[in-house]
Parts: structure tokens; sequence; C-alpha cells
């Protein structure tokens, strides 16, 4: 309960900051809109407005600044004209239609699960190879520690492009982007918790004459849970990542990253912060539902 | 099909000599270590182009090894103008500003214990927020320039950096900090000679993740739009061209950047907190 008035008052002084910032980051759009609409403004010609700083526009425009929170095309919207824009295209807007921000959030959210399901599924079958073969061990973990360094991201337009010239198109080539990115942190995180049962407890299923697979299933997996739930919440939230930035190529226009594109290609700033503040929101419901079930499962299991 | 079977019979035979050097009777030594990744990360790259050779794979879906090779040779002055672009101007101005930054920050923060509790949750939420997201926005404030693509790696390194430095700062045990006080030393002075010092490994920790993460930003703001240089911006017209040797070549340097900048900040750690238990033998 401590934390509850901190948190509020910092987000409600990030608010604070957001809204004192609108003035001055829209002035010079305002006043060339005002002035074509026939108000005076200070000083009256485009020329010295550009050299002008965005401060002493403000304080000279004073009459301006309600202006500013109302602009068309805003190069800082207003929360409250962010917040209007996702009423307006999440829940007014049919889930069908391509305005619908509800419908380019599935497409992406489709992506990142799919994704997400295979990256895991691989990263805990390589990370169960690892911990049973030394071989494996020694050859591939190196590697997969080293390509974290990698910015693996950099790579996903060749990936669309090229899975589309194969005839794979879709959620496919996304869902790889995303699976790649899970994939990773999944296995060091279940190769570390695979290994987490110390000597002690692996000597004691050794007098219980219990076999390897026992000991995998009654001893290594159960302790590895832990490091696999917060791996997975790493790996989700990579996967989303992945999700959006796999969009950008791919031209359709469609997924939270093909709005932000087509945001920025036609200056829309409102169209792209809707689209952040839903991938936003999408992120923190699915790291706080890994959250959940990590939270159930532990319990059940008595290790919380 | 002679290339495809040898890329084969190589696979399998350099798996049973790494085998056999990993379950060995010298596995353990420094060498080994090092000799069994080696054949392995070689095995694959020998295999991708007999692969590639034996198979006739178009140079639009995958190139050789060789190939790329030979354009990363031959294009080194591209490579070097889109490394100077996106690494020396984008990624690193961003990574030193971002990381001060929340250096700065972590401190100020951890002197009052509302900002902590108040901040602490919402970096927590923020690190977990796909961050690039607000590329296009930055882009559109700070130009095409370098100067956009160091707002975004600003942005993406900050928070993961301020969560790591203050849960470094509340590193010291109560024994130590009443210690100090009994030597009367005052905040700044248990701040550099105890708290700073003890919080090492968590401010090079999130050193070492913000390296990855600011060339992730540079590449990706240069997609939403950039001068005609940049490891992005040259990824994504090659890619437009279908000259994936271009784009594996910038994958090589993309690969090697991220590495090198990694292992500087890993060698920096090792010869600052060498005195730290959790680096001591």
């Amino acid at each position: 309960m401590s934390k509850v008035l901190p948190v509020l008052a910092v987000v409600a002084s990030i608010f604070t900051l957001w809204y004192a910032a609108v003035p001055f980051m829209n002035v010079k759009e305002t006043l060339t809109g005002l002035e074509r609409a026939g108000t005076t403004v200070v000083p009256d010609n485009p020329i010295a407005r550009r050299d002008a700083s965005a401060v002493a526009l403000v304080l000279r425009n004073s009459f301006a600044i309600p202006a500013t929170y109302a602009q068309e095309r805003p190069r800082l919207p207003a929360p409250h004209q962010v917040a209007q824009d996702l009423w307006e295209t999440v829940v007014l807007k049919k889930v069908t239609s391509k305005r619908s921000l509800v419908y380019h959030g599935w497409i992406t959210l489709s992506a990142t699960l799919l994704g997400f399901t295979i990256g895991t599924g691989a990263g805990i079958l390589l990370a169960v190879g690892i911990v049973h073969s030394r071989a494996m061990d020694m050859s591939v973990m190196p590697w997969a520690i080293a390509s974290q360094t990698i910015p693996i991201l950099a790579i996903a337009p060749m990936i669309i492009v090229v899975l589309n010239s194969v005839g794979i198109q879709g959620v496919v080539p996304k869902a790889i982007i995303s699976a790649y990115l899970s994939f990773f942190p999944v296995v060091v995180g279940m190769v570390k918790g695979l290994r987490a049962p110390d000597a002690m407890q692996l000597d004691l299923l050794k007098t219980y004459n219990a076999s390897g697979s026992q000991g995998f299933w009654k001893l290594r997996l159960p302790a590895s849970m832990p490091y696999l739930f917060a791996s997975l919440k790493i790996g989700v939230a990579a996967a989303l990542v992945g999700a959006i930035v796999a969009e950008l190529p791919a031209g359709g226009a469609r997924g939270l990253g093909g709005r932000m594109l087509t945001g920025s290609y036609y200056g829309q700033m409102v169209q792209i912060w809707s689209a952040l503040v839903f991938a936003a929101v999408l992120a923190a419901s699915l790291v706080l539902l890994i959250g959940w079930l990590q939270n159930r499962t532990l319990k059940r299991m008595g290790l919380l | 099909m002679i290339l495809v079977l040898s890329a084969l019979i190589i696979w399998i035979a350099m798996w049973g000599l790494n085998t056999r050097l990993a379950n060995g009777p010298h596995a353990e030594t420094r060498f080994i270590r090092l000799l069994v990744p080696a054949i392995f990360g070689l095995t694959i790259l020998v295999a991708w182009e007999l692969l590639v050779r034996g198979l006739a794979v178009p140079l639009v879906i995958l190139p050789a090894p060789s190939h790329v090779m030979a354009t990363f040779f031959s294009e080194l002055p591209t490579l070097w103008l889109d490394f100077k672009q996106t690494f020396l101007k984008g990624a690193l101005s961003g990574y030193v500003i971002g990381c001060g930054a929340a250096f700065l920050a972590a401190i100020l923060v951890d002197r009052y214990d509302f900002l902590r509790r108040g901040l602490l949750p919402v970096g927590n939420f923020v690190a977990a927020l796909p961050i690039v997201g607000t590329a296009p926005i930055l882009v559109m404030w700070f130009g095409f320039d370098w100067q956009s693509k160091a707002a975004v790696v600003v942005v993406m390194v900050f928070f993961p950096m301020l969560v790591n430095t203050v849960a470094g700062l509340q590193e010291t045990t109560v024994m130590q900090r009443d210690l100090m006080r009994t030597y009367g030393a005052g905040y700044w002075a248990t701040l550099t000679k105890l708290r700073l010092p003890a919080a090492m490994p968590f401010i090079f920790n999130g050193l070492k993740i913000s390296t990855t993460l600011a060339l992730i930003g540079a590449i990706v703001a240069e997609f939403f739009g950039s001068p005609t240089m940049g490891m992005g911006f040259r990824i994504s017209t090659s890619v437009g061209q279908l000259a994936l040797d271009m784009v594996w070549a910038e994958i090589v340097v993309a690969a090697l950047a991220g590495s090198a900048f990694y292992g500087v900040v890993a060698l920096a750690e090792a010869s600052t907190t060498f005195w730290h238990p959790s680096h001591r033998k």
C-alpha cells in the first residue's frame, strides 16, 4: 500500500510535464494556422518565427495556448487527444474495420503469441539438450550467450522479404521473428533452471535409485519453474517487439507496427501515439498474465 | 549432390570430434573450452557454404558465407560510413547520454525514499514496454540525422540503467552503513566510499544490457527515416534491392560491433571491480 501514493505522484507529474510541454512543441504550427485564418500573431512573418525560440513564441502569443491543445496534426498531442483517438479507434470502430486498433492489435498479437509459443518450445527443447549433452553444452552455449549481444532485430526486414519471395506470407514470417527473439532468453534461463538442483538433491535421487528421466521429471523440471517464468516474461515482451518491428517492412500497413509506419509517413502523430499506448497496454497485460500464471503455479508447487 | 553429402559427412564428423573432446580427459582446460565452440561455429559455416552451393540456392534467398565475406571486403568503405553514422554517432552518443542521465537520476531517486517507491515500479513497467515504438515520434521531432537515433537510444537505455543502478545502491547492509556512521562519514562520503563501489556490479550489468539495446535502437530508428547512410538504412534498402549479400555484410558489421561493444564494457568491469566478491576466484 505504501507504493500507491508515490506511484500516483510520479504518474501525475509525468502528465503535468506532458501538458506543460504541449504549447512549446506545437506553437509554431499553431501560429502558422492562426495567421492563415486571419489572426494577428507576433512576429508576423514566418521566417522570423522559424528562427525564434518556442519559449519566446509562447510568451508573446499567450492567447494561442488553448489552440495548441486542439491541433489537427500536433507535433506533440496532448494526453486527452490520444485518449480520444484511442476511444474512437478501440471502442467506437467495429473490430473488423481497418481503422480499428483492436483489429491491428489482434494482427500483432496473433503473430506474437504464435512466435512466443514456437520460440519457448524450441528454447526449452534446446535447454534440455544442453543440460543432457556435454558436447552440446560446450558447442552451443557460448554461441547462445554471445548472440545476446547481437542486434538480432536488424535482420527482421530480410526474413520478411526472403520468406515472401518463397511464397510464405501473413502471420508466419512475423511469428518467426518473434520466436527468434523469445528463443534465447528462454534457453539461457531454462539451462540455469535445469541446473538449479544442487549436488545434495541429485545425490538423494541417486540413493532412491531414480533413473535419468525420473530425475528430470521429478527434480530438474520442477526446480526450473521459477527460472522459466522469469525468462518467459522477458521473452513475451521481446516477442511483441519482434512482431511490431517485423510489420515495418511488410508494407501492408497492417498491425501496430504498420499503424506506426503509416502514421510516420503521413505525419499523423496522434495515430502513432495511440498505437504506442495500445502496444504498451498489450505488453503490460501479457507480462501481467505470465506473472499471474507464475504466482499460481509456484504457489501450487509450494515454492512461494 | 556430392556437396550436400559432404556437408552431411562433415557435420557428423565434427560433431563426433566435439563429443569426444567434450567428454575427454582435458575437457576442463581453457583451450578445449574455446576449441569446441570454435569447431561448432566453423562447422556451421562450412555446412552453410556447401549446402548453398550444392542445392544452388539463389542469392535472393541465402548467399554463401564466402560471397558475404567477398562483399564485406569489397564494400568496406560503405560499411565504414554506415558504421560511423549508426554506431559512432547514433548509438554511442545516445548510450553515453542515456546511461549518464540514468545514473544521475538513480542517485537522486535513491536519496529520496518517496521518489524511489514511486519511480521504481514505473521504471520496471516502462522497461517491459516496446520502447522502439517511440522511434517514429522521435524521428519526427529530431529530424532524420543521427540526433533522432541518439534520442531513441537515450529512451531505450534509460530505464534498464536506472533500475539496475537503484538496485545496486540498495546493496549495502545495515552493518556496513552503521560502520560508516561510526567513522563520522556523511552522505557523500558514504556514497562515494561505500555505496557506489558496492553498486558497481549492478551498474555494469545495466551498462552491459544497454550495449545491445543501444545498437538495436539506432538500427530500428533508421527504418523510420534516415540520411542515405547508416546500417538500418542500408539493410532496408538492400533488402528492397534483393542484394542479400550486402544485408548479410551489414549483419556481420552489427554482430562485430555488438560483441566488441559488450566486450569493452565487460573488460572495463573486470578491471574496475576485480576486488568484488562476485569476481574473486
